[in-house]
């Protein structure tokens, strides 16, 4: 596929790219000629970060990633009020929500609850569950991908059709289905979205896997008598681990949105603790006269997913420059 | 070829038949009793017994299995524990209105996305182009029900274009469509953008051009025919997530389809009526994944030759 034309700018670009980049996706390194492929076993890290450091859509997003994740994190110690707390002052003479003004900043709930507070710590729950769901989709995802990339046979075949089973059903409706069948509460949400996350991984992996077995330093290392799970451990996931990190990041961002749409579906964080699904899903029946109830929650899921989908696409710009902007 | 389409039709009867599966373990999972739930709590046992009689309860596990199966096969895909209606009649009759909003939504989504696919292509690391990704990045980070209760507060409460939810008028179906569409705009730019861009480096396209085609032709013949091609095969897989969408959009829209139907189960615990919803849905997946597999061999010769 590819003439090796050094006039052409993109290609000598892609093939110093390619030695820069030492873990990269080795289905392409099939095209590129056997020299080139020895010296991306050559590591270079600093390549990668030296990339990254290039991109603006990093450092946006870096910056957004780092600012949800600290109001997370210091919750108790930014949030004016107590989320639960329903303030006698809390709601009009009417029974509506008050406007933001100094006491709210950003206004009050149909309950007279502070909504800022509710949002910081809607960020504690909307963050953990991603980060759990995910965690435990990269480890079985990534676990399942190498057994089955590596020991072609009955076993890869049963698990590529379970996930081939999986990616069938719509997530959210998936999502809808198990957590009507096993309730919803925290644990169980987390493992849901984890349920329908990690089959694309797995995919994912095992593709990677079934071309890294096949190269040299594979080869070299079965013939000087290396283990099947030395190989795996050290020669194999080296090698898949940057896409696992990628899926995980893009993967982050669409798991808030997933959490969100089932808290919002009214099958997600039981109330009264606060997501950033249910505070939506709370406030959808009063948003005309207090749109602050949508806004709010709404902008916090986007500053989130936004800047972990800027994240996640650097990344994998930095990791891979030959699918640039690949969403 | 005939064997590279018996194999994928193989394929796609055995993943059905482990949706069926799946469906049929969460349903047999599910806490709480079906007849119990059905006769209400005031019921005596004895009524309670005869119902589970009657739904075949009282088997054994591996029996219901059995008849599950038959009865699916029969497109028979359960009863509602609220009133007792077939899930796949409540479902086909549902049916219209969100291939409607399915369908509306995929026209938003190709006729935005390609337009903004191809502009990026024309000129990478232009303007354009770092608008579009960033068009294309805040697309695919929108949560679309939030989206949805903010269109309907701004176009159809503070200036009252469109109508505040509900079915009927083609004037009804503008919102949910653009709310069901908005991620599958940026996925498609994204991805045309990219095959354009591989495509405009063949060997093919360079002919052409020094043949002195207008770049127009070029453009149209050349590259555009066969960047489409992953599209297209895009669009198959999507529909999976197009289908899921619709859940949510059809949730605040009011949109009387089958995700709408499936989240008033779920509120009424009506467990077999969101299984049977959720096994409907992902059959017709399948279904359209394979066609689209059947298409491909009439569209690609390559497929058509080589396999």
């Amino acid at each position: 596929m590819y003439t090796l034309d050094t006039n052409d700018p993109n290609i000598s670009k892609a093939i110093t790219d390619t030695i820069d980049t030492p873990t990269k996706d080795s289905s392409d390194t099939k095209d590129v000629p056997l020299v080139l492929q020895l010296q991306i076993e050559k590591p270079a890290r600093h390549g990668f970060w030296a990339q990254l450091r290039r991109l603006p859509r990093a450092w946006v997003g870096a910056t957004l990633v780092l600012l949800v994740t600290l109001a997370a994190l210091f919750a108790p110690l930014i949030a004016p009020a107590d989320p639960l707390k329903q303030f006698r002052n809390g709601l009009s003479d009417t029974g509506t929500p008050l406007p933001p003004s100094v006491q709210f900043p950003l206004g009050t709930d149909i309950l007279g609850r502070d909504v800022l507070s509710r949002a910081l710590y809607g960020a504690r729950i909307s963050l953990a569950v991603s980060f759990l769901a995910n965690l435990i989709a990269a480890i079985a995802g990534t676990l399942l991908g190498l057994w089955a990339g590596y020991y072609s046979g009955p076993l890869d075949w049963i698990i590529m059709r379970v996930v081939d089973i999986l990616l069938a059903f719509p997530a959210i409706l998936l999502a809808l289905g198990l957590a009507a069948v096993w309730g919803h509460n925290f644990q169980i949400i987390c493992l849901i979205l984890s349920v329908v996350t990690f089959p694309a991984l797995v995919r994912l992996v095992r593709g990677q896997v079934l071309s890294i077995r096949e190269m040299l330093f594979v080869e070299s290392a079965r013939s000087l008598g290396a283990k099947d799970w030395w190989i795996i451990l050290h020669h194999i996931l080296p090698h898949t681990i940057t896409v696992v990190v990628v899926w995980a990041s893009l993967s982050f961002a669409n798991t808030v949105l997933t959490e969100a749409a089932l808290s919002f579906l009214g099958v997600g964080i039981p109330l009264p603790d606060s997501s950033w699904g249910n505070m939506i899903f709370e406030g959808q029946s009063r948003y005309r006269i207090a749109p602050w109830l949508i806004l709010v929650p709404t902008t916090a899921i986007l500053i989130t997913t936004l800047g972990f989908n800027l994240l996640g696409d650097a990344v994998r710009d930095a990791l891979d420059p030959r699918t640039s902007q690949r969403l | 070829m005939y064997k590279y389409l018996f194999g994928r039709l193989i394929g796609a009867l055995g993943v059905i038949w482990g949706v069926a599966t799946l469906s049929f373990v969460m349903v047999y999972l599910m806490p709480g009793d079906a007849a119990r739930m059905y006769a209400g709590p005031r019921a005596p046992e004895s009524t309670v017994q005869r119902i589970r009689v009657q739904w075949g309860l009282d088997q054994p596990l591996s029996i219901q299995y059995v008849r599950y199966l038959g009865r699916a096969l029969q497109g028979d895909l359960g009863h509602s524990t609220r009133d007792n209606r077939a899930v796949l009649q409540a479902v086909t009759e549902r049916l219209p209105a969100t291939v409607q909003l399915a369908l509306a939504g995929f026209c938003v989504e190709l006729l935005f996305g390609i337009p903004l696919g191809i502009l990026a292509a024309l000129r990478p690391g232009s303007i354009i182009d770092q608008l579009a990704t960033v068009i294309a990045l805040i697309g695919i980070s929108l949560p679309q029900f939030a989206v949805g209760l903010v269109a309907l507060y701004v176009f159809g409460f503070l200036i009252p274009i469109f109508p505040l939810g509900g079915y009927g008028t083609p004037i009804h179906l503008v919102l949910p469509a653009i709310v069901l569409g908005i991620g599958g705009v940026a996925f498609y730019s994204r991805v045309l953008r990219n095959s354009m861009l591989e495509v405009m480096g063949e060997d093919y396209v360079r002919t052409a051009r020094s043949k002195g085609l207008r770049s127009r032709t070029v453009l149209v013949r050349h590259v555009l025919r066969n960047a489409m091609m992953p599209v297209v095969t895009l669009a198959g897989l999507d529909l999976a997530t197009l289908l899921g969408g619709v859940v949510v959009v059809e949730a605040v829209f009011g949109w009387p389809g089958i995700g709408l139907q499936a989240w008033t189960a779920i509120r009424n615990q009506d467990t077999p009526m969101i299984m049977g919803t959720v096994l409907f849905a992902s059959i017709a997946v399948v279904l359209l994944n394979l066609s689209v597999d059947f298409l491909y061999t009439a569209i690609d010769p390559r497929i058509r030759l080589t396999k």
